[in-house]
């Protein structure tokens, strides 16, 4: 019963990930894909603590903890590049 | 153009001292765990990163003023030096030594060469990535 659940639960985070697909490749302007991948990011984070509830093992927390935090670092540089148009910059201009 | 992140620069003040403690731990627990030198040094890199993101490359430098190629050759020096020890008590290269201490907080505590070894790929990997990142973002 709890298997059936975590794998319906794994279903309906695929469907989820495929709807925001969408958006990331028809997306009108920039901002919908960054939005779309962070949310995808999101999206694996969960189905990958589903997984390892499924496989009950507890060798993907560390992966999970990672993939949270390259997530936000790569929102992070994606947002700085539609608003300033570089990421890295040397000298901050105020 | 002025432009105000104070949000994603306070944040990223607190952010790195999550990201740097949780490559500590990810590097210290390689050896029982998933982990290791590689992982905990590109996470390490990644909160680095994420300072260079969030201020720029004349503040983080001013911050940490290291320069990440000594980080490679310090790196380079110790994995070698750490192969070779074994060398000069008449063992083959490469072989690893351990055993259990008594340290006063720890209490008892397995000590592995293995550790400097991986100590040693974690300063090759934390230079490597900050020296490709600093050269490709300072194009001017």
């Amino acid at each position: 019963m709890k298997e059936i659940i975590l794998f319906i639960a794994l279903a309906l985070f695929m469907v989820a990930i495929f709807l925001i697909l969408y958006r990331v490749i028809v997306g009108p302007s920039m901002p919908d894909r960054a939005m779309g991948l962070d949310t995808i990011g999101v999206n694996l984070v969960s189905a990958m603590a589903i997984v390892s509830i499924i496989l009950s093992t507890t060798a993907f927390l560390e992966a999970i903890l990672i993939l949270g935090i390259l997530s936000f670092i790569g929102t992070i540089a994606f947002s700085k590049y539609i608003e300033r148009g570089d990421i890295i910059e040397r000298k901050r201009d105020r | 153009m002025k432009v105000n992140n104070v949000i994603l620069q306070f944040t990223a003040k607190i952010v790195f001292f999550i990201i740097f403690f949780f490559a500590v731990h990810i590097f210290f627990a390689g050896h029982y765990t998933p982990g290791g030198g590689f992982v905990g040094g590109l996470v390490t890199a990644s909160a680095i990163v994420l300072l260079v993101i969030a201020f720029d490359l004349n503040t983080v430098h001013k911050l940490l003023p290291i320069n990440y190629i000594y980080v490679v050759a310090i790196g380079l020096i110790l994995a070698l030096g750490t192969a070779a020890i074994s060398m000069f008590v008449e063992q083959p290269f490469f072989t690893h030594f351990f055993d259990y201490f008594y340290l006063p907080l720890f209490g008892k505590t397995s000590l592995h060469t293995a550790a400097l070894f991986d100590l040693g790929v974690y300063l090759v990997v934390v230079g490597v990535t900050m020296t490709i990142i600093q050269t490709i973002g300072d194009d001017e």
